[in-house]
């Protein structure tokens, strides 16, 4: 292991470390611990100027329950529940068989096709912008939650399909080809033979996809425009112009459109790591 | 291969990965490929996007030279490209610090993770209200050591750098999560080689341990210059480009030229677009470069 395991080293750097490591902690979720701590905090502390020293009262519930009960929050929060999970469903779905197609298959193209795919997740936002946002406006479908799902479902095919590709390559080829010597069907073969195998990929980038969907803004943005469509980033903001300068407000409405990817990382942490590492790093 | 003698009317080895591969490619072609195409194109007209587009030749790129808000947005990007890059060795570091067996480090790994999971608009307002001149915690911390206040945000030599600073945050997190994998698989065997050697540690860090990491710095790299030119949210949530334009970028000024309350330039909106594809498009050159080595060296 590399640095030098701790325990084999003497016993003040041991003693260090484990005081260093709470340090640094604290350090660097600074900025965030501050959020928190404003977020239980009276409105009074604030007019009062004491931003920082022990809170007049403890306003959790409060605070809270303003952002649920008096605020668009909660239909903010659904919006984006009803664009990320038809976009998990969707972009996997679609990347599970282009994968399948592009990793087991050897074809004319099929390089070409992959790298398509790679080239086109990369590209910036901003040129896809007006010609995209024109082909919402034209099918009816702007300021509609399915407006944005068919976008990111589309987009997100192309990192999906890296990933699937990927993992479908170190598959052992063998189990498809026995799997023909015996006859099967191919569309069988894919549904009975790898899909079951690709379960531990489905759930990193279903988990991924989930995270880089809820925390779109670009384009809630551009194709969203009210409380009727728009995912809580987007919402956000507004939910900020409603309580301009109440800090504790703001700052308890920014730590609940942070937590559902949140809790999404602590849950599935480790598919989530398989995943980010596009499961090139071992 | 076997199949082609096959005497079906249709391949399946064909037919099926067409079949496969048609929904994702039609749907990839219609919302990704052709728009960009769509972008060029619209970039030599002028357009508000609703009206007749009028065909005005490279003048969009011709009036881009001469705009100074251009000339700042494009200098921003380079600011965004060389410092964004700091996630890596900061990264890197981190995952040193905290690659040990000591009880609870699993839980210290994932907090020091946790602010990647973080969507960057509230990564934005966390960081503007840290950075607040009189609520702020970062100016409450340096008044104690008997430092001046310094307002980041609103200083427009300081804005860019208070915002790069805060996408460094999640960033170094992405960077740091991936050499701890990368450490995980680096092999135990050469390490103790190396100590008989007589290696330690920063011989042994760029000798043995780094050249074994590749992999991961190679999509560091790769996340860390793509994320540093979609630089967008940040910017739009933290200062909107100011004070005084200070802080666009190329993502940005694209955007509020072609769909903000300053008017619907979408032809001068697509030029800005096109010029920050052509730069994105020298990276991703390089990354299929790099991919298609590995490729064809996995194959034969």
């Amino acid at each position: 292991m590399f640095p030098t395991p701790i325990q084999k080293q003497s016993m003040a750097a041991q003693v260090s470390y484990q005081a260093l490591l709470p340090l640094a902690l604290i350090m660097w979720l600074l900025p965030l611990i501050a959020v928190a701590l404003f977020s239980i905090r009276p409105l009074a502390d604030f007019t009062n100027g004491n931003y920082w020293g022990m809170p007049s009262s403890f306003e959790f519930f409060e605070n809270y329950g303003k952002v649920f009960f008096e605020s668009d929050m909660p239909r903010y929060l659904w919006n984006s529940v009803l664009i990320t999970v038809p976009t998990v469903i969707g972009a996997v779905a679609l990347s599970c068989m282009t994968g399948f197609a592009l990793g087991i298959y050897r074809f004319r193209g099929n390089l070409l096709i992959f790298f398509m795919f790679i080239a086109g997740n990369f590209v910036p936002f901003q040129i896809l912008m007006v010609p995209v946002r024109d082909l919402t406006v034209s099918i009816g479908l702007y300021d509609t939650k399915l407006g944005l799902v068919l976008f990111h479902v589309a987009f997100q095919t192309g990192f999906c399909t890296l990933f699937m590709r990927n993992f479908i390559r170190a598959l052992p080829h063998e189990l498809i080809e026995a799997a023909r010597v015996e006859g099967v069907a191919e569309w069988r073969i894919f549904w009975f033979v790898v899909l079951p195998l690709m379960r531990p990929a489905i759930a990193a980038l279903s988990v991924l996809i989930f995270t880089f969907i809820w925390n779109d803004y670009f384009w809630a943005v551009v194709l969203t425009q009210g409380p009727g469509a728009q995912p809580v980033t987007a919402g956000i903001t507004s939910f900020n112009s409603q309580f301009v300068a109440q800090y504790h407000l703001m700052s308890a409405g920014s730590i609940v459109a942070a937590l559902p990817p949140v809790a999404m990382f602590f849950l599935m942490q480790r598919h989530f790591i398989a995943g980010l590492t596009l499961g090139a790093v071992k | 291969m076997s199949t082609a003698t096959s005497t079906r009317r249709w391949n399946p080895q064909i037919t099926t990965p067409l079949l496969f591969l048609l929904p994702g490619v039609l749907f990839f072609l219609l919302y990704v490929i052709i728009p960009i195409g769509q972008s060029f194109n619209i970039s030599f007209y002028k357009w508000d996007g609703l009206g007749e587009a009028e065909w005005v030749g490279l003048r969009n790129y011709e009036r881009l030279m001469q705009d100074r808000a251009f000339e700042v947005s494009l200098w921003n990007n380079m600011k965004w490209l060389v410092l964004y890059l700091l996630a890596i060795p900061a990264g890197l570091f981190i995952a040193l610090f905290l690659n040990q067996t000591v009880t609870g480090i699993r839980l210290y790994k994932s907090l020091f993770f946790f602010p990647f999971v973080i969507s960057q608009v509230v990564v934005g307002l966390v960081f503007s209200w840290f950075y607040l001149p009189r609520e702020g915690l970062l100016n409450a911390v340096i008044t104690t050591f008997g430092m001046e206040p310094i307002n980041v945000l609103g200083d427009p030599v300081l804005a860019t750098y208070g915002v790069i600073a805060a996408g460094l945050w999640p960033q170094t997190a992405y960077c740091m999560i991936l050499y701890l994998t990368g450490l995980n698989a680096v092999d135990p065997e050469q390490i103790e080689a190396g100590r008989l050697d007589g290696a330690k540690g920063w011989r042994m860090l760029w000798h043995i341990i780094l050249p074994q990491l590749r992999p991961a710095t190679f999509i560091a790299f790769v996340v860390t210059i793509i994320g540093a030119l979609r630089s967008f949210d940040l910017i739009s949530i933290m200062t909107n480009g100011g004070p005084f334009g200070s802080t666009r970028v190329l993502s940005f000024y694209m955007f509020e030229k072609a769909l903000s309350e300053y008017g619907f330039r979408m032809g001068y909106g697509s030029a800005i677009a096109v010029v920050l594809f052509l730069i994105m498009l020298v990276f991703i050159a390089y990354f299929l470069w790099s991919m298609w080595r590995e490729e064809r060296a996995g194959r034969h």
